[in-house]
């Protein structure tokens, strides 16, 4: 309860008035490869039920400051806050403790395996004696991919085998199954058809009406404006600023992500260009 | 591209021969299947030269086909962890120096250590000799594993190194001599004495049991199935596996049976356990040798490790996309180092075959050896860019090595020659493997 109370306090006006808090915070966080500093200072929250898209560049820095969250990267300095409480994520089985999951830009699949293996890896349902228990994993991946893909039937065969937009069903489906809080989608929709992309909208907005906060990771600005609640902009490795979508145009936010200029609708970061 | 396929598929699978109905419904591997076709007709080729060189065909008697598993199996244990190893995107090149160091270790131990202090033939002599090889197999393996998971040097310089310094310490040990005899319980794990194989009732017992076995796990496999509604297979490709299972069980049992020890132990045998002995001679069968067992023990545990556990499927896993492994919250340093300790354990077991079957440990023991191993497991259809391997594949992969090995023998091709031979068909199988990978995708 201390521990509520501490982060509430630091909470930002704006969110506080609205009496919520946010399911996830990342506070002042910064990491560098080789003296480049790949994110600088940046800070920013998802609440319940919430899409941020978080946009900008190739190379702005909005993957790695999510794979940060996601445990992929050890950040070098900052603090992560979830529900309130200070985590500790320094891994990806950390992050997934915590009820973050994440569909990542290169689906993270591996290729060799099937479908029901990739959807438990690392989370594998086991007999009794500790031994796999494939059955039951295939009969969890069939209910699961069959919300999802209701047409997808080949279980049994490696994912590599699988088209596109069947193995992205796969990765989402990995993603949803474990009654993730937290949803990070990086590119979700790169390499998927007109269709598939629906059906992805779609399912983003069903988890956001399950109260399931939301991260999406664009650099095209249509991909995702539509669906998201709030954008958050970076360039540089720093936050330019953060917007709702009502707020804000789509133009005013081409300007964030390419000039760096903040708009009046938004709030600024450290980013922002300084007229 | 894709479209064009989907049009002529309804009228292909019309016209679908039986055969591939027949694979669809068993789930065989066709490579499987192509590389018992390649077994069988190497053996049918050897026979058939032997018929026409001598006069009688040699290869397929029941004794060399028995001495030919015999020799197989310090290999074939070897082969099993191999797999794994390349399948996680790694090489081991140290295995052959790894048994000769851990193998004159134990002669080392049995014989100035164990023999001395315990008394020449003392029973505990073998198990802990058996222990002190396992061990040392552990921690060496563990080591390289060590170096390569945490401290980030490829595993091709690890055990590089490693083939040159154990084979430098296997002579270190003991100063180049050769130690012999072994202990006379650790020499049974050789196959060589009497008391080395299990004879008839121990082979038909074990046949029986395993012909048990796979009926029951096709049984258990489909109830389970059953239970869940997943799509089943047709009965009749149940009852055909269940079948194929069992006959090529027994009739290996039936094999080892008919080669017979010679009159002169089988006499010594009778007189032992009071066996009247007829008027026509007494007719001793083998049946399995110990080392056989020792393998085939070998390549079902790690078969079970391989498919049912969760480190096996971490290794696969690691094998299909390393980052995807990592991401997915897998230690996959952790199962580096211990896979590399298992390979370890296993040169171990193989160091206790060969010197065993020798009779004595010397610092040349397993020379080469990590070549015909990893042969075995690339002919067995390991593909060296890792995630696709099977244990099964390698050991029929080493049966494949050996056959060729011993026919060249039989048929008197000087050693030259068989390496010249063998080298060959290892480019030979790669070059089948990947005309048949493009062909398939």
């Amino acid at each position: 309860m201390t521990t509520t109370m501490t982060a509430q306090t630091s909470l930002t006006v704006e969110a506080f008035s609205a009496g919520r808090k946010p399911l996830a915070e990342m506070r002042d966080i910064s990491i560098a490869f080789g003296g480049i500093k790949a994110v600088d200072h940046a800070s920013l929250e998802l609440y319940e039920g919430e899409v941020v898209a978080l946009l900008g560049h190739n190379g702005a820095g909005k993957s790695t400051l999510i794979k940060i969250l996601s445990g992929a990267y050890q950040r070098d300095q900052g603090e992560i806050y979830i529900n309130g409480e200070k985590a500790m994520i320094d891994n990806p089985r950390d992050a997934k403790r915590y009820g973050i999951e994440t569909i990542y830009q290169t689906l993270a699949l591996a290729d060799n395996v099937d479908a029901a293996a990739n959807l438990f890896l690392g989370r594998e349902i086991r007999t009794k004696w500790g031994t796999l228990d494939d059955v039951a994993m295939e009969a969890a991946a069939r209910e699961v991919m069959g919300r999802l893909n209701p047409n997808f039937r080949r279980f049994k065969e490696p994912v590599k085998k699988l088209s596109g937009g069947q193995r992205q069903s796969v990765a989402i489906a990995r993603a949803i199954h474990f009654n993730a809080n937290i949803l990070i989608m990086d590119e979700p929709t790169a390499a998927l058809g007109p269709q598939e992309t629906q059906q992805v909208a779609d399912l983003t907005l069903q988890l956001k009406k399950q109260g399931i906060g939301i991260f999406l990771i664009s650099h095209d600005i249509h991909d995702v404006f539509d669906l998201a609640d709030r954008v958050a902009v970076m360039k540089n490795g720093r936050i330019v600023g953060t917007a709702k979508v009502e707020d804000v145009s789509k133009d005013e936010v081409l300007g964030m992500i390419i000039l760096g200029r903040c708009p009046p609708g938004a709030i600024p970061g450290p980013g922002a260009l300084v007229d | 591209m894709a479209s064009g396929m989907d049009k002529s598929a309804e009228p292909a699978k019309a016209q679908e021969g039986t055969f591939q109905g027949f694979l669809r419904a068993t789930e065989l591997d066709t490579r499987l299947l192509g590389m018992i076709g390649a077994l069988i007709l190497i053996s049918v080729c050897f026979h058939l030269a032997g018929i026409w060189r001598t006069g009688n065909g040699i290869f397929l008697s029941p004794r060399n086909l028995w001495i030919l598993l015999v020799q197989t199996s310090s290999i074939a244990v070897m082969t099993t962890g191999m797999v794994l190893i390349i399948v996680m995107r790694h090489i081991d090149l140290s295995v052959g120096s790894l048994l000769g160091v851990i193998a004159v270790i134990m002669g080392y131990a049995q014989v100035y250590v164990l023999g001395p202090w315990l008394g020449v033939g003392h029973p505990a002599i073998w198990i802990l000799t058996i222990l002190i090889g396992l061990s040392a197999g552990a921690l060496l393996g563990g080591f390289h594993g060590y170096l390569i998971a945490y401290a980030g040097i490829p595993s091709f310089i690890v055990t590089l190194g490693g083939l040159i310094v154990w084979r430098g310490a296997a002579w270190a040990v003991i100063r180049g001599e050769t130690v012999a005899p072994m202990d006379e319980r650790f020499e049974l794990l050789g196959g060589g004495p009497l008391d080395a194989s299990i004879k008839a009732t121990g082979s038909w017992v074990i046949g029986l049991v395993v012909c048990l076995v796979v009926v029951l796990a096709i049984y258990l496999g489909r109830k389970s199935r059953q239970k869940f509604n997943f799509p089943l297979r047709p009965m009749w490709a149940e009852i055909f596996l269940g079948g194929i299972g069992c006959a090529v069980t027994l009739g290996t049992v039936l094999l080892v049976n008919s080669y017979y020890f010679p009159p002169k132990l089988a006499n010594e045998y009778a007189e032992r356990y009071n066996i009247p002995i007829p008027e026509d001679g007494f007719l001793l069968s083998k049946g399995f040798a110990i080392p056989v067992l020792i393998a085939a023990a070998a390549a079902i545990i790690m078969t079970f490790v391989a498919t049912r556990t969760r480190f096996g499927r971490y290794v696969y896993a690691i094998g299909g996309n390393p980052e995807a492994a990592e991401l997915a919250g897998i230690n996959t340093k952790r199962i580096t180092l211990l896979m590399f300790g298992i390979m370890g354990v296993l040169a171990a077991v193989s160091a206790c075959i060969s010197s065993a079957r020798l009779n004595a440990a010397s610092n040349a023991l397993g020379q080469f050896d990590e070549l015909y191993v990893i042969a075995a497991t690339v002919i067995g259809g390991t593909s060296l860019a890792g995630g696709v391997g099977t244990i099964y594949g390698a050991i029929l992969g080493a049966l494949v090595m050996q056959s060729l090995q011993s026919g060249m023998t039989l048929l008197n091709f000087d050693s030259a020659y068989k390496d010249m031979a063998v080298g060959s068909v290892l480019v030979f199988a790669v070059w089948l493997d990947q005309l048949y990978r493009r062909r398939s995708n």
